[in-house]
């Protein structure tokens, strides 16, 4: 798939994110606008996926580590077509197969159940083990927030990893720079976190994770890596594509009210504009 | 009964995980540095590509087994009692137990009979953490013969289970020709009328010897095996309180949350029935030989005849 049509998949992504979480009246716009760019790949090229078979065994599995960041997840997977895009802005309703967090036993698509941080990056390495104790070929990718690695958990998970050389896994780390209570090196630092993932025994590639480019270049680079795990630090802008949430903690968990709504999709739909001029 | 043979259910998890171990090709049993003394040491044994060794880091254990479930396999994933259960709760109730995942957790070393380490060590919590978990079936088992059993059983079973095992060697008892087990089946291991008293893990022996101590004074105690304490066998218990009048739960656990809550809870929906509950009286263990613990806090046989008589 080309660059363009990645980009225009994001934008459409990133309105699929408003549209629920204004219609769930809460949620978490931030983590899963700075990470559209990446759910946007990993679904529609690099994942080894089919959404008429979401439980296909020989399929890759992604862990979305950071949970919360669930809107983003369910967008690329509607837009892939794993469920119908009209069920979106159920997220969050009562009865809606689209919990709050992800769960792997209501939504099609979803590998595993996540959501209290530092856990998912677990399941993804035993999944990852999994498939090298019975020589099964399936890669398995995580996605993790930048304030989710103070968890400890996450560190206990990244050394498993490498001590076990698992080269068919790849965690990717959504550095927005932001949490709840701030920028990251204000509340608690995790920097460098490049050099924590090195000193784990990862091979580490830093990008810039709103481009697609970089991305898939890491990607591919990542492939490529024989006998370690991979760390890609990705360097992404938090609620990147709606102005008044880019770079601002405030819109972490936070859902947009109705004149909100309105200038976020405005936003959104002149920069789909400039796609398609382009 | 001095001559009886005594093995640790520990011990009885060992062996058998090495035997399923041959018999199904997708169990993986996981550790976290206490291999030697939750015996997974035998699997590792036997089948050292399907063991792995997490080191020190029970919650990325529980994490690491949800993800093999997630895959198909059927993971085992031991430590003690108290990290198991403890440390890593908020990993078992979220990576394994809200996605219902075929993860069986084996917990060596719990209760007070770990002797020397100490209350540190001595996980009298465990049953009432487990059990609040929606889903997670609780098993503890009393002896060889049945912690054997559970662990076949708990491959078996299609979801989490929590397999609680311990250090100190029991006598092993539950050896009759039609002993069968059933999950979620309590087992009579005495009939009587006047009071009934209903035993799991490693107190369930003492409470035969108390009976047949209390029966020497006229006194006639039905003794029931809670094997299974989620899911609980809510028919045999209530039939039991009906029976006799006077309900007696022992265990090796607090008396908040574990056996005597989950029979107090049954009871008082179907048959309410005065309980007295023993166990560990809400505090802290501490260090000694776990024969002489088991005897200061109450759990053996002599305590067990003497608070029974008294409640009769």
């Amino acid at each position: 798939m080309d660059k363009l049509k990645l980009m225009k998949l994001a934008n459409e992504i990133r309105k699929d994110i408003v549209v629920s979480v204004h219609s769930a009246k809460a949620g978490h716009p931030g983590g899963s606008l700075s990470a559209a760019e990446l759910f946007t790949y990993l679904y529609f090229e690099e994942l080894n996926i089919d959404p008429k078979d979401p439980a296909k065994p020989d399929r890759d599995r992604f862990v979305l580590s950071k949970g919360h960041t669930a809107p983003g997840l369910y967008a690329a997977l509607a837009e892939r077509g794993f469920f119908p895009k009209e069920d979106l802005p159920t997220l969050r309703h009562v009865g809606s197969y689209l919990q709050g967090h992800p769960d792997m036993k209501s939504v099609p698509g979803v590998d595993m159940s996540s959501g209290s941080l530092g856990q998912g990056i677990s399941a993804a390495v035993g999944m990852a083990l999994a498939a090298k104790i019975y020589g099964d070929d399936y890669r398995v990718y995580t996605l993790l927030g930048d304030g989710e690695i103070q968890e400890g958990q996450v560190w206990e998970a990244a050394m498993l990893a490498a001590h076990h050389n698992l080269d068919n896994l790849v965690v990717i780390v959504d550095n927005n720079n932001l949490q709840i209570d701030g920028e990251i090196d204000k509340v608690n630092s995790p920097y460098p976190i490049d050099e924590k993932f090195e000193a784990f025994r990862f091979h580490v590639i830093n990008i810039d994770g709103n481009d697609f480019d970089q991305i898939d270049a890491a990607f591919k680079e990542a492939k490529t890596v024989k006998g370690q795990p991979t760390a890609i630090i990705a360097k992404t802008m938090k609620g990147k594509g709606v102005s008044f949430m880019e770079n601002n903690a405030d819109w972490h968990g936070k859902a947009p009210n109705d004149e909100e709504f309105e200038i976020a999709m405005e936003d959104l739909k002149k920069e789909g504009e400039a796609l398609c001029q382009m | 009964m001095s001559d009886v043979k005594r093995i640790a259910t520990r011990d009885s998890y060992g062996a058998t995980l090495a035997e399923l171990g041959t018999e199904h090709e997708d169990i993986v049993v996981l550790d976290a540095d206490l291999a030697a003394a939750t015996k997974t040491a035998v699997f590792q044994k036997a089948h050292p590509e399907r063991f792995i060794d997490c080191g020190i880091a029970e919650a990325n254990m529980m994490g690491v087994a949800a993800g093999l479930a997630a895959a198909g396999k059927v993971p085992f994933a031991s430590s003690f009692a108290m990290f198991a259960a403890g440390r890593a709760y908020e990993q078992v109730r979220n990576s394994i137990g809200y996605p219902h995942l075929n993860v069986k957790i084996g917990a060596s070393h719990a209760g007070i009979s770990v002797g020397e380490d100490g209350a540190t060590h001595q996980c009298n919590e465990d049953i009432a953490l487990m059990r609040s978990i929606p889903g997670m079936v609780v098993i503890n088992p009393s002896d060889d013969i049945e912690a054997k059993a559970a662990t076949r059983a708990a491959y078996e079973h299609d979801g989490p289970v929590y397999l609680r095992f311990g250090r100190l060697a029991v006598p092993v008892f539950n050896d009759k020709p039609d002993y069968k087990f059933e999950l979620g089946k309590g087992v009579v291991l005495r009939e009587g009328k006047d009071v009934a008293i209903i035993a799991t893990g490693l107190p369930v022996y003492n409470c035969l010897e108390a009976a047949e101590k209390l029966a020497a004074d006229g006194i006639d105690a039905k003794v029931i095996n809670i094997h299974t304490i989620k899911p609980i066998d809510e028919e045999l218990i209530a039939a039991a309180a009906l029976e006799t009048g006077k309900v007696v739960t022992v265990e090796e656990h607090s008396v908040i949350g574990g056996l005597g809550s989950a029979v107090c809870d049954v009871l008082c929906e179907k048959a309410p029935t005065k309980v007295m509950k023993i166990g560990i009286n809400d505090v802290f263990g501490e260090s000694g030989p776990a024969l002489e613990l088991i005897k200061k806090y109450g759990l053996d046989a002599d305590s067990i005849y003497e608070k029974v008589k008294q409640f009769v």
